[in-house]
């Protein structure tokens, strides 16, 4: 079972993300945002950065790289599709997760650990965790603030203690299906006690656990 | 006065001595294009003309050292086939003009200095000293340039895990603006500036040149200060992270593949640096096309092609055969190249433009025979005067006192500020900001990398040479307290006009006192910055040195040790010599007393050593080591109960003692009896406990309190 981590021109997180699966027994190969095909692939990761330099709306150009459309191909045929912070912010753009993010509500970027609440266990990133499981993981980013004026999302994860303004506290939202998930935080920064905590484990677990034959 | 009735030399900031030694050295006038390119690389800012003399005396050889001054980057041996290089800069004059793109494109040049060596930048840190924030200006000059260092460094992937604050009015038209990044890579992967062979290839890589920065070296950086500096701005440049990041993965790409000879970055001095450095190194000419450069705008004049400081490019050198390699790894990563030019035998630069020569000098002469200035040196009359009057005793309450400090931008807690930064990427950072030192580990091996900080203009303006050496002694016990045992240094030298005897004296003083305090500690000097005229309306900073001290920790402990490690009934020690309780130069006369005199404690080398082995040592064991620095004990026990959450009681009563900033001292808290022994040089002063800090007779203080004070310093004056 292969999971494709996608680098788009600007990303900086796929090493981590890449090291975080493989640490817990995932396959995992970095791929390049022209890459047109990923039907080897049983899953997609979308990680954090700022593609194509986030200049305009965050993820805006990012849609339009060719790759995407082999991620929209994958998220239809019910694969999981994970996207974190910037990843997010692009699954948004590309109208595969529903709402919007926008600056933060004290239009300052927030680099800090947050606690999280599991509040929907039927997703591809909540699956391998309890409800109500409190989670600590490092919030990093300046466009988190999540609004979703269809109230269509489906909250995985939620602030205890709202930093960004995000609509019902949202920090992880998915799509109808759950096979599609947003976080905002990022779960591969908590996967080891020494740089302060292990508690992302459990959803990148859910996530690989979520992986099935193409 | 700048007007245009002025020679081209003197509108470029040459004297006309400058101008003469030019017309020396080409055996005739100088063309403007030639005049340009000497402008800039023999100003104060490329040169070091004033200070060269001066940095000879740094010590800087150690088995370790790889590479040394003068390079891009120092670059250390760290065991195992793994190298770290290490370069600090400062971007101060810049950053007063154009707060956000002064700092953003001090990253972006910093990150360059350390990929420029085949290293990837793993790590930045930022110095950054204003005037009080209870002026607007400076509010917004804080504000702008932390928004600068945030908006480069976490768009192009590179953590900011430390650096240092300091508010004081000296900096209210000077602000200070340092940055340092650490880099690591295996030791084939070290690239030089050199410009290899006859035949090599010049390819140009990164931004297109456009007008920005003209000139930013020898106007900007190597002048000071007055009414007209805001007229300036067009001569600050204009970063774009996005386009680094992939010049840092193009680059990488290219070093990891063996397809350069060399490569060096455009900075400062832009493509006349870029060309005549690495030729003049490699002892070879260049060939120079200017019409193949790519560019921004249209009609730019070779003068300005030469001058240009454009962000985020990058020179490559490479041999013939690898050029379409070369090429193909640029179009991979998106990135914009072009061929400019060709390695010649002899030593001539011969630039082009238009289908004319334009520029033909030797190419080691900008690089080496600029001007060496010897510049007079006068030892302050008032300093005497100041000496002679002994430091204000303490004379207030302790608890009310310790309330003030932490309320104090400069002390209290920087979450403000280190949270706007990544400070978590690449999952290395085992110990990050608001700590003495930043641990960041090497995935894969044993080894930690401590880094540290300091600076402290006060301290070193009632005594340079003791201050200067002070700090390099206070960065050696920072990293010591995270497990590391002290490898190298790079300074950077932020002074005032050099044209003045006395601040010449301040900075002959100060590089003594960081050569005495390295050779002390057997560790060498391998790279730093010089930035004179930081003085605006005639008024200088104080001396203001910053010490990037770097430190192996090999292995590095398990579980180093942590402010937020303390416990109820464990024991508080102090260790290192017994302080005198001499307030010169410290944390109460700047913000209790408003007073700068008497003599700050001198340091003492055996005692720096000592402590120094005994932290290192007791990392691997203890839960909780601070060094004892700006507050003296009392803020450093504060500081531990607000991040342990936990109260405190001290048996130390006396005020000057518990606020006293002696060096040479840690903390150390620990369970009883879990040291075999009681730790050398040291004495026991309290012990954690309850929800309060008890200092004395004081009113005791609420950790909550205690935290909420310390929180707020900055967020309720930037509200």
């Amino acid at each position: 079972m292969k999971t494709a981590v996608v680098v788009f021109p600007g990303t900086n997180c796929e090493q981590d993300v890449a090291h975080a699966l493989t640490t817990l027994g995932g396959e995992v190969e970095l791929v390049w945002h022209r890459e047109p095909d990923l039907s080897e692939f049983d899953g997609v990761v979308l990680p954090g950065g700022f593609a194509h330099g986030d200049y305009l709306r965050t993820g805006a150009i990012a849609r339009f790289s060719p790759i995407m459309a082999e991620v929209e191909r994958l998220a239809e045929a019910g694969r999981p599709v994970l996207g974190i912070c910037n990843g997010f912010q692009v699954l948004c753009e590309a109208g595969l997760l529903p709402g919007a993010l926008i600056a933060n509500r004290d239009l300052a970027f927030i680099c800090r650990f947050v606690e999280l609440e599991v509040t929907d266990t039927g997703t591809i990133l909540t699956g391998a965790a309890q409800m109500g499981q409190r989670i600590r993981i490092p919030l990093n980013s300046y466009e988190g603030n999540w609004v979703d004026p269809g109230n269509s999302g489906r909250v995985a994860l939620r602030y205890l203690d709202d930093p960004n303004g995000s609509q019902g506290s949202a920090a992880a939202v998915a799509n109808g299906e759950g096979n599609v998930v947003g976080i905002m935080p990022h779960p591969e920064r908590g996967v080891d006690e020494l740089l302060g905590s292990g508690d992302g484990r459990v959803l990148l677990e859910g996530f690989l656990h979520s992986l099935v034959p193409a | 006065m700048t007007t245009a009735t002025q020679p081209l030399h003197r509108r470029l900031g040459m004297t006309d001595e400058e101008h003469e030694s030019v017309v020396g050295i080409l055996g005739r006038e100088p063309r403007p294009a030639e005049l340009a390119m000497y402008s800039v690389m023999w100003s104060e800012h490329c040169s070091y003309k004033s200070s060269r003399a001066h940095l000879r005396r740094f010590p800087t050889e150690a088995p370790w050292v790889v590479v040394g001054p003068g390079e891009n980057a120092g670059v250390v041996d760290l065991g195992d086939g793994w190298l770290a290089a290490l370069r600090i800069e400062s971007h101060n004059h810049p950053s007063f003009v154009e707060p956000f793109q002064g700092a953003a494109t001090g990253v972006g040049g910093i990150l360059r200095d350390v990929f420029t060596m085949g290293a990837r930048p793993i790590a930045l840190w930022d110095q950054i000293r204003f005037g009080p924030l209870d002026d607007p200006k400076n509010r917004y000059l804080f504000n702008g340039v932390v928004s600068g260092i945030a908006g480069y460094g976490n768009a192009v992937g590179v953590p900011t895990v430390g650096g240092e604050l300091e508010f004081d009015p000296v900096y209210a038209g000077n602000p200070l603006v340092n940055v340092m990044c650490l880099g690591i890579l295996r030791r084939e992967q070290l690239v030089l500036g050199t410009a290899g062979p006859p035949g090599t290839v010049a390819i140009l890589l990164g931004g297109a040149t456009g007008r920005d920065g003209i000139g930013g070296a020898s106007v900007l950086a190597s002048a000071s200060f007055d009414d007209e500096s805001q007229e300036k701005r067009p001569s600050v440049q204009v970063g774009d992270p996005f386009e680094e990041k992939k010049l840092i993965e193009a680059c990488l790409e290219l070093y990891r593949r063996g397809l350069v000879v060399g490569v060096q970055d455009l900075g400062a001095a832009g493509l006349s640096c870029a060309t005549s450095e690495p030729a003049g190194r490699a002892g070879v000419g260049m060939e120079v096309d200017l019409d193949a450069v790519h560019v921004r705008e249209s009609g730019m004049t070779a003068p300005e092609l030469l001058m240009s400081e454009s962000q985020e490019r990058m020179m490559a050198f490479v041999a013939p055969e690898l050029v379409d390699d070369v090429l193909a790894v640029a179009a991979k990563w998106e990135i914009d190249s072009a061929v400019v030019g060709v390695v010649k035998v002899g030593d001539t630069l011969t630039v082009r433009h238009e289908g004319t020569i334009v520029a033909e000098v030797p190419a080691a002469s900008l690089a080496d025979d600029a001007p060496l200035y010897d510049r007079p040196m006068q030892r302050p009359e008032w300093i005497d005067g100041v000496w002679e009057r002994p430091a204000e005793r303490l004379g207030a309450d302790a608890a009310d006192v310790l309330l003030r400090l932490l309320d104090d931008p400069g002390l209290g807690s920087t979450s403000w500020v280190h949270e706007q930064y990544d400070h978590m990427l690449f999952l290395n950072t085992v110990v990050g900001p608001g700590s003495d030192a930043a641990l960041i580990r090497i995935r894969g091996t044993d080894k930690g990398l401590a880094v540290s900080t300091d600076g402290n203009g006060r301290l070193c303006y009632l005594d340079p040479r003791n201050g200067s050496a002070r700090l390099v002694y206070e960065a050696a016990l920072n990293v010591a307290v995270t497990g590391a045992r002290p490898l190298a240094v790079v300074d950077n030298l932020n002074f005032g006009n050099p044209e003045k005897p006395e601040v010449m004296w301040q900075f002959r003083e100060s590089v003594e006192g960081i050569s005495e305090a390295c050779e002390a500690l057997g560790i060498p000097v391998i790279g730093g910055n010089v930035s004179f005229y930081n003085e605006t309306d005639g008024v200088d900073i104080h001396p203001t040195p910053v010490v990037g001290l770097l430190g192996l920790a090999d292995p590095m402990p398990e579980t180093p040790p942590r402010l937020s490690r303390a416990v109820a009934g464990m024991e508080i020690w102090e260790i290192g010599p017994p302080p005198t309780g001499n307030l010169a130069g410290s944390s109460v006369q700047r913000i209790i007393h408003h007073s700068m005199t008497g003599r700050p404690t001198p340091p003492d080398p055996d005692s720096a050593i000592r402590v120094v082995q005994l932290a290192a040592e007791l990392a691997h064991t203890v839960p909780v080591l601070h060094d004892l620095s700006d507050g003296g004990l009392a803020v450093a026990v504060a500081e531990i109960c607000i991040a342990s959450g936990v109260g405190a009681t001290l048996i130390e009563t006396d005020g000057d003692l518990l606020f006293c900033e002696d060096p040479h001292r840690f903390v150390a808290v620990f369970a009883p009896g879990t040291l075999p022994s009681a730790p050398e040089l040291g004495r026991m002063v309290g012990t954690m406990g309850g929800d309060d800090l008890v200092l004395g007779a004081s009113v005791p203080i609420g950790v909550a309190e205690l935290t909420e004070t310390h929180r707020q310093a900055i967020p309720r004056r930037m509200a």
